[in-house]
């Protein structure tokens, strides 16, 4: 594993955050320096072990297929940063 | 040069639970918008997930009925993108261990040829909400000022069934289609309509020279909303793809959506990268282990599947394609089909009944065959009375009818009403004499040329036995005496 | 001030219960305390005073009714990243800072149930992200013990309330440290269970498999009772451990005989410099003068927790916190086109430590970079959880300390890497899912400093140990009592 520095634009706009040319500077040099931290890990034998999957050993769980109540549509509509009607009301989606 | 086209069919499935995958708000369809939604579907800060039993039951039986493989572990994963219709802006999918592997979609084309396209996997996974888009004019995507969403839908169960690319013809993807559908709907895991969006269909299309190993770019063809548009688009999109290579070009990797107007396909490729999803397996949900006790006593429950039914109608009954498969996709109706072929043991008759008259009387009386007044032993019975020449079809039609309105036994209304019919060729003979010397004109008229005349002599010896005279005897001895 | 306020949780249940003094007296004091000292504290967010007088109203009609609640009239404080129905939730983001939550998380509704006072909501680092408090956006809490300090982080806000008797109890949440480390910092008990044992859901999520929600308080009792409360199976989170919870309350003793300390070869506290390495060290002679058997025992990997603990987390918060997206609540930033919205919204929603690990997290989850990091950092999160099987096989418990220093002055840490490093000692417990808990073991004054500041020891269990592991913190603080040593000099303003 190499401390590859890290396109910090490409992640951001995986992220969909918006970042300015200085914030593109400053974070890229804060997140090199805790890759380079990291790159410690590449010490570790981890070849005959297998990732966690959860930490406390837990199989099947799962609900039955019963109806529980939902919430009122007004509680749901009051706190949308835009509605119409019925409806959340976003800005055009740019067709994929 | 001529061409292969080579398809792979993916389609998403709304499961027919009661509640969504991971809540439990209800999973209906239609509703006023945001109506059917709680803090889990609806991706609020501290919402958790916990998957619905039945989906995964249902995943597991749809596996099984098309034979796949059901491994002993499995898991959730997180599909990570943004999307307005999606409420956590990651969906809860299955990446790399999903429910099902394999198998195969066993399906028969109009002609009653049967093939196969393997599947390459079922995965489980949940819904989005829908958008409309408004501002654009005509409800498209391109163009609209902005959008309305509807969470109702999102979190729903959703199988995606991948099929491998062993597709070549547009027919045999609808026909594959089909075979998927009805399974699908027999099995009762979902309503699969996909005017209701509970089928969902994605076709990839790629053609390469005949005889070519190697495979040809491929396009994915979206926004097909009926078996037709699947047929439209396919066949649409291998013409396009033979006119680039012809033409000198090459065929561009990309998502094409299907416009049903124009009958044409139109690219939808997006401005941006392609997605990295970021898979990795959901921490909020725990693995899956399905035992293999489990996996048989569902195995055990299957119960017989379209394609072997059609096997069974064409190999063993030998019934006409279109007649096994009418059959088919109505399983009440098969039943009932079943019994009657049974206990007359002359399934092309049980065959012509219960698609002939017997749905007539269903149709016209709307009251389905399986829910009348009529056993199927009874139409064994009547089937028993027209092959031993008992009774002609003529009365075996009324009699039918007269079963369907009371029930009844028809040797039992026969024998009651002396209705058999009088194959004695004397007797019958008597009648052909009778009406011949009744009628010299008419016969004068036939033996001048005029032969039509003969259905008249036929009806009138018919009436003079009221109705009981074979026919194919009356006709024999009416041709020897007319002479 | 009135006395009530310094009561411990315990102390007023049992007075509420028995007619003493009634729910709604306890409340007001404590609401009067809030007016008076807060303004300094910085520790809520929100307030709660009319739900706070409405449950304790209800609280002593249920009494009269003769309901049993074993946490009758206790004043809560609660961080606020868990939802309570109607309260404004803000995880001290700006991206939800108008937003109110319409369901109550399990943990909560449980402590309500049991007869708590809801006082307010509290502040915290931004999302959870933070060992100080100074990344909330919307407010500034400080130490009770000094104003020029901060109250260490994430749970911050809850530590000062308890600190400063603005409540008796305050609910926080841990994921590496967020919990323990304020705790130590202002002098209190800080309780974080096994993973799994209280329920998450309502507790907004930071890093999903390593999130839990403990307790703060003056005293083990009072952590024990509100375990017994909050612990147990919910249907509504699939990683919460459907297995019996053996009450912790009945079982605090008094002697660590029979009990093997292990003390951590890795953790030497002479890095700590001499004057914590005494009091650590006195610290495992009075667990020894009780009773317990110290064990030298050895964490190899316990170096790698940061490192894996730093791509985890980071990795599961990346996705957590797509749902901020300004589309169904919260903050929304307005553009021509959606992506654009979502660009602006949570490029103005989120701080720069949000931001930070959101980045960080999106790439070791890319596609190239998730074998090398993801991965393989829960390849060494299993690696670690074995170690501490392995020395569980020769100790019963684990005690090293809470924290690398006493609570430093605001600013002090402005390079995140070194604010990351105060985790150091309380990540890899969280990695293994353990319980673990901090508790009052001495005093400093640090340098530059004129008040003493607490210290805290850190005691780690096995899984599902918190029996034990809260009946042996009982025992050493009430044979050391450093908490008693001194007050927090955080004076009611006479009006």
């Amino acid at each position: 594993m190499s401390s590859d520095t890290i396109d910090v634009r490409y992640v951001a706009k995986l992220a969909r955050i918006a970042l300015t040319d200085e914030e593109v500077e400053r974070f890229g040099a804060q997140l090199a320096d805790l890759l380079a931290h990291v790159d410690a890990l590449a010490e570790l034998d981890t070849n005959a072990v297998a990732a966690t999957a959860q930490v406390v050993e837990s199989r099947n769980v799962f609900r039955s297929d019963d109806p529980a109540p939902c919430l009122d549509r007004e509680t749901v509509l009051s706190g949308a940063p835009q509605r119409q009607g019925g409806f959340f009301r976003v800005p055009r989606i740019i067709a994929e | 040069m001529s061409y292969e086209a080579v398809i792979g069919i993916e389609c998403h499935v709304e499961l027919r639970t009661r509640t969504k995958m991971f809540c439990g708000c209800a999973n209906e369809f239609g509703g006023e918008p945001n109506t059917k939604v709680c803090p889990v579907c609806l991706g609020m800060p501290g919402a958790l997930p916990v998957p619905n039993a039945t989906a995964i039951e249902h995943t597991i039986r749809a596996g099984l009925a098309f034979g796949s493989q059901i491994p002993a572990f499995s898991k959730f994963d997180r599909k990570n993108y943004f999307y307005p219709d999606m409420p956590k802006d990651y969906q809860i999918s299955q990446y790399d261990m999903p429910l099902t592997v394999g198998g195969e979609v066993k399906y028969w084309l109009d002609d009653g040829t049967m093939k196969s396209c393997g599947l390459t996997r079922i995965h489980l996974e949940e819904d989005t909400g829908k958008s409309a888009h408004a501002g654009s004019g005509d409800g498209r995507i391109a163009g609209s000022a902005y959008s309305l969403v509807d969470f109702n839908r999102a979190g729903v169960p959703l199988m995606e069934c991948v099929s491998e690319p062993q597709i070549h013809t547009a027919a045999d993807a609808v026909a594959y289609l089909e075979a998927l559908r009805r399974t699908l709907l027999q099995l009762g895991v979902s309503d699969v309509k996909m005017e209701e969006g509970s089928l969902r269909c994605d076709a990839n299309v790629s053609i390469r020279p005949v005889g070519s190993a190697q495979l040809g770019t491929k396009t994915e063809i979206k926004n097909m909303n009926s078996f037709r548009s699947v047929h439209r688009a396919i066949e649409s999109e291998i013409e396009r793809q033979i006119a680039v290579l012809e033409s000198g070009g090459r065929v561009v990797q990309e998502t094409r959506g299907w416009d049903e107007v124009r009958g044409t396909t139109h690219s939808m490729r997006s401005k941006e990268e392609a997605h990295d999803y970021r898979y990795f397996p959901d921490p909020d949900l725990v693995p899956l282990e399905i035992s293999r006790e489990r996996v048989d006593a569902i195995a055990a429950r299957m119960p017989e599947l379209p394609w072997q039914r059609f096997e069974r109608y064409a190999a063993q009954y030998g019934l006409a394609p279109n007649a096994a498969t009418q059959l088919i996709d109505n399983l009440a109706l098969a039943e009932f089909f079943d019994r009657v072929a049974e206990a007359s043991r002359n399934p092309h008759q049980a065959a012509n009944f219960v698609l002939g008259d017997l749905s007539r009387l269903a149709n016209e009386s709307s009251r389905p065959v399986a829910e009348s007044a009529v056993e199927p032993e009874h139409v064994a019975e009547l089937i028993a009375l027209v092959e031993s020449k008992t009774i002609n079809s003529k009365i075996a039609k009324e009699l039918l009818g007269r079963m369907w309105e009371g029930g009844g036994s028809p040797k039992h209304i026969v024998e009651s009403e002396g209705l058999a019919q009088t194959s004695d060729p004397a007797a019958v003979e008597a009648f052909v004499d009778g009406v011949l010397s009744a009628n010299p004109k008419v016969v004068a008229d036939y033996k001048a040329g005029k032969t039509n005349v003969v259905g008249f002599l036929v009806g009138q010896v018919m009436k003079a036995s009221r109705g009981k005279a074979d026919p194919a005897l009356v006709n024999e001895l009416l041709a020897k005496k007319l002479r | 001030m009135n006395e009530l306020v310094r009561r411990g949780a315990g102390e007023i249940a049992r007075a509420v219960r028995s007619g003493e003094v009634r729910a709604r007296e306890v409340a007001d004091a404590v609401l009067e305390r809030v007016d008076a000292v807060d303004d300094r504290v910085g520790a809520y967010l929100t307030p709660l005073h009319e739900l706070a007088r409405a449950h304790a109203d209800r609280v002593d009609r249920r009494l009269r009714d003769g309901e049993a609640l074993p946490l009758a009239g206790v004043p809560l404080a609660i961080k606020d990243n868990m939802c309570v129905t109607g309260t404004r939730t803000t995880c001290a983001s700006k991206i939800l800072e108008d937003w109110v939550a319409p369901y109550t998380a399990t943990a909560v509704a449980r402590m309500l149930a049991a007869g708590c006072i809801p006082i307010g909501k509290t502040n915290l680092d931004e999302f959870a992200m933070g060992s100080s408090c100074e990344n909330s956006a919307l407010g500034v809490t400080r130490n009770p013990y000094d104003p020029s300090r901060v109250p260490g982080g994430s749970s911050g806000g809850s530590s000062a309330a308890v600190a400063a008797c603005e409540a008796a109890i305050g609910l926080g949440s841990d994921t590496g440290g967020s919990i323990r480390e304020p705790g130590a910092f202002c002098n209190l008990v800080g309780f974080k269970p096994t993973y799994g044992r209280i329920s998450r859901y309502g507790l907004i999520a930071f890093a999903s498999s390593l999130d839990q929600i403990g307790p703060l308080t003056r005293c083990v009792e009072d952590a024990a009772l509100a375990y017994d409360v909050m612990a147990g199976y919910d249907p509504m989170d699939a990683t919460s451990i459907d297995r019996p919870v053996e009450p912790a309350a009945p079982a605090l003793r008094e002697s660590l005989e029979g009990l093997r300390v292990g003390i951590v070869r890795e953790f030497d506290t002479q890095k700590l410099g001499s004057e914590l390495d005494g009091i650590y060290r006195q610290a495992y002679r009075d667990l020894q003068a009780l009773g317990a058997e110290l064990v030298d025992v050895a964490l190899p990997t316990a170096d790698y927790g940061l490192a894996t603990y730093y791509l985890i987390a980071p990795a599961e918060c990346s996705s957590n916190l797509a749902r901020f997206d300004g589309v169904r609540y919260g903050l929304r930033v307005d553009a021509d086109d959606v992506q654009a919205m979502y660009e602006r919204t949570r490029a103005a929603g989120f701080g720069p430590e949000v931001k930070r690990r959101i980045l960080i997290g999106t790439h070791a989850l890319s596609s190239g970079y998730y074998d090398a990091y993801y991965v393989r950092a829960q390849k060494a999160r299993t690696l670690i959880a074995g170690d501490f099987e392995r020395a569980f096989e020769r100790c019963d418990a684990i005690a090293c300390p809470a924290a690398s220093q006493a609570a430093f002055t605001f600013n002090a840490k402005s390079d995140p890497y070194s604010m990351y490093m105060m985790d150091y000692y309380t990540i890899p417990m969280s990695l293994a899912g353990l319980p673990a808990l901090s508790v009052p073991c001495g005093w400093t004054t640090p340098p530059g400093g004129t008040l003493p500041m607490p210290l805290g020891l850190q005691l780690c269990a096995p899984l599902f140990a918190e029996r034990l592991l809260l009946g042996a913190a009982h025992a050493y603080e009430r044979s050391t009592q450093h908490a008693r040593r001194h007050e927090p000099p955080v004076e009611a303003v006479s009006r």
